[in-house]
């Protein structure tokens, strides 16, 4: 017997993708669209005044040198933690696939970081990396290196970049464990028989053909390392010390959420926005066409 | 069958939750959203407590809404979306916002009067009343839970340092040398550190001297206010820190109240902290209250001869309407009138400054406390009070009433660990924190324009 994939009704595929379009039309296209709204208006933080002022907000935030810094401090943020983030978790999926004893002890291990909130992960880091409290930030100290992050700009970067990269990496591990499960083990036998050995198969064979799953994790940690790390910047750092660790969506956070000032918030995020559209546009135009399916 | 029993508790359940909310309607409720933390957020609820046994009509309704700038944020959102609490307590950097924001606060001089409740303002502490009252003296928000900062200083650390325990610092030239000799001898880790970077170091150090941190008598004069940052008092000032940092006397210890922990754990010997970090202190500290030494900010003898009052931080408590033109009832506004009443009778108010260390509010409250005897048995926990009475307020030592206060403070903390990372000068730092400061003050003059 034939299974039909073609539904009768004209009215139930509409209304299946009914509750996936009400969710990305609410949380998605709604506050998109108040976004730029906002980012169109001066406003007083209780809303009782509101002008129109066309792209001033824009102007404003793109003459900020802070902002500049902001992007500065973003491009290193989020390449930094992709790659911290990827490189290891393909390594110890790499570990954990080729059967170790214990391995599915290790793999639930290696999965507990992704469930720790951000907040919660920036407060571990912080009671090892605290230089009177931290028991690294101590030992360094007591080692005769001069750690401090709370004023050290370049030691506070490596920090965020650090607790951030961490909590990612239970994430990429499991996609790429997966990855890796679903190669089949005719061709590394294969290749086995044909005397390549483990390192020349991993880079001949196992990489490109993990590459559909290294695309994208490439897409999803470059939007964690956009959007998603700055609960565990404003629990470590709050952006400093200066501006040393003040990314961009956490600017937006502060100037909004702090600041009250919504209208250049929302023109941040509308550039964020933009920035992300772009960045994804490019990866998926140039990069994907490296990746084989 | 299961199912069956478990909808007859569900309507059973939803009849009590009905005859409940209707028996607390025959008592005006008020919703009161507060940033206290444990265990001072139980012991503001204890007062409420109190304050509903002590009557039948009025029912005040407390609820923690995270630190201060959360609970200021969602107030905010809240009165945007026509549902704000009745009271909000908010802390003492967001008064300009609040006042800035007419048609959302009540001024609680206003609302007294319409209530009929007297209120004798004038036994409040001066610097207290002043930091929420208008130019003209009449109270926009009702004071609470304030402090200011003192110095704490480790008596083991000095004695090892080979200076005299009994003996603080008075200026700042005094504290420099302390700090070389605590260095010098190794009597602990760090020798000076500071909690709340802007406050402790550049708005006090202003009150102190009769600087202003801004024109217009820092703001009060109006919101055309401009900062006046690089007066030689701050470059003096930040030079002092930079150098002291450069030669290991000076920790930095991070932004807000981070640097609190340096002083708790016994690593730094002197500290500039909030007075309300007594309570940590005393349980913290190796030696305990034996230990720890209080005494008044320090001074530039060079710069003045008479150093002045510190100013106050803390919070007070705003009156807000529900929203945009949505007005609070007769009967509400009666019930957060007589709630404020009961806050400033002297038992409430002595049994609240004893139980959490913030200050009195009052005089009377001061004197009452003072009268029991607590000051001698307790050593150093009138250093904050007599240190906000000492000289002569001025409009320099008033208080704050700049817009966008707290994004202000962030933009001096950031050009200030930049100086004190050394990566630009003093006079650089504070030009530029003075720049950015004053944008952030045209903006919001700008956005509150009516």
């Amino acid at each position: 017997m034939h299974k039909r994939v073609i539904f009768n009704n004209r009215l139930l595929p509409y209304l299946l993708l009914l509750p996936q379009m009400m969710i990305t039309l609410v949380f998605f296209f709604w506050p998109a669209f108040e976004a730029i709204r906002q980012s169109v208006l001066l406003q007083d933080a209780f809303g009782l005044r509101s002008e129109f002022v066309g792209f001033e907000n824009f102007a404003h935030i793109l003459n900020d040198p802070n902002y500049l810094t902001a992007m500065g401090v973003t491009i290193v943020f989020s390449a930094t933690v992709t790659l911290l983030a990827m490189v290891p978790a393909l390594l110890l999926a790499v570990l954990a696939d080729s059967g170790i004893r214990g391995a599915s002890l290790y793999k639930t291990l290696l999965i507990w970081p992704y469930a720790v909130a951000p907040a919660v992960a920036a407060v571990l880091w912080l009671f090892m990396a605290h230089p009177s409290i931290g028991i690294i930030g101590k030992a360094l100290n007591a080692a005769g290196i001069a750690w401090n992050y709370q004023i050290n700009g370049g030691q506070a970067l490596t920090l965020v970049i650090l607790a951030s990269a961490w909590k990612q990496i239970s994430y990429n591990f499991l996609f790429f464990l997966a990855g890796l499960q679903s190669i089949p083990k005719s061709v590394i036998e294969a290749a086995k028989i044909d005397g390549a050995r483990p390192v020349r198969r991993f880079f001949t064979i196992i990489l490109p053909l993990l590459s559909p799953t290294t695309f994208f994790l490439l897409v999803v940690n470059l939007v964690y390392a956009f959007f998603d790390t700055f609960g565990v910047i404003d629990a470590l750092t709050k952006g400093g010390p200066g501006t040393s660790t003040v990314t961009l969506i956490y600017r937006v956070y502060i100037d909004g959420n702090h600041n009250l000032n919504l209208g250049s918030s929302s023109a941040q995020s509308v550039i964020l926005m933009v920035i992300v559209i772009a960045l994804t546009v490019i990866q998926f135009r140039f990069i994907e066409k490296k990746v084989h399916y | 069958m299961a199912l069956f029993h478990r909808r007859g508790l569900a309507a059973l359940v939803l009849t009590l939750a009905l005859t409940g909310s209707a028996h607390a309607q025959q008592k005006v409720s008020i919703d009161f959203w507060h940033g206290l933390p444990q265990p001072l957020g139980g012991l503001l609820e204890q007062v409420v407590a109190g304050f509903n046994a002590s009557q039948a009509q009025y029912e005040i309704k407390p609820s923690f809404r995270g630190s201060y700038p959360e609970t200021m944020v969602s107030s905010i959102a809240a009165f945007r979306a026509g549902n704000a609490p009745h009271i909000v307590q908010m802390f003492e950097v967001g008064t300009a916002t609040m006042m800035a924001a007419r048609g959302a606060v009540k001024p609680v001089h206003e609302l007294l009067a319409e209530a009929g409740v007297a209120l004798d303002t004038n036994d409040y502490l001066p610097a207290i009343r002043g930091y929420y009252s208008t130019t003209d003296g009449k109270l926009m928000s009702m004071p609470f839970n304030s402090s200011t900062s003192i110095m704490f200083y480790n008596k083991e650390a000095f004695r090892k340092a080979g200076l005299d325990p009994e003996k603080a610092p008075a200026t700042w030239a005094e504290l420099r040398a302390a700090a070389k000799k605590i260095k010098e001898s190794g009597a602990s880790a760090c020798a000076f550190t500071s909690s709340w970077p802007t406050w402790t170091q550049i708005e006090q150090v202003g009150a102190i001297h009769n600087v202003g941190v801004a024109s217009k008598a820092n703001g009060f004069g109006g919101p055309d206010a401009t900062l006046d940052l690089t007066n030689p008092l701050f470059v003096r000032h930040l030079t002092t820190l930079v150098e002291m940092a450069k030669e290991g006397t000076y920790r930095y210890g991070g932004r807000d109240g981070a640097g609190d922990a340096l002083f708790a754990s016994g690593e730094c010997a002197i500290t500039h902290a909030s007075s309300g970090a007594r309570a940590r202190y005393l349980k913290e500290v190796p030696g305990g209250i034996a230990n720890i030494g209080f005494a008044f900010l320090p001074y530039y003898s060079e710069v003045t001869a008479t150093p002045n009052n510190t100013v106050i931080g803390g919070a007070s408590f705003w009156v807000m309407n529900a929203g945009p033109n949505k007005v609070r009832a007769r009967e509400e506004l009666t019930g957060i009138a007589e709630f404020f009443k009961y806050i400033s009778r002297v038992d409430i108010a002595s049994k609240w400054h004893i139980d959490t260390g913030y200050l009195p509010i009052t005089k009377s409250a001061f004197e009452a406390v003072k009268a029991t005897g607590y000051y001698d048995k307790n050593p150093g926990a009138d250093i904050p009070i007599t240190e906000l009475l000492r000289g002569t307020m001025t409009a320099n030592s008033m208080g704050f009433r700049l817009g966008n206060f707290a994004e202000i403070r962030v933009a001096i903390q950031e050009e200030m660990e930049r100086a004190i990372q050394g990566q630009q000068t003093p006079a650089a730092a504070l030009e530029a924190a003075n720049k950015r400061g004053n944008e952030i003050l045209r903006a919001f003059e700008r956005a509150n324009r009516s």
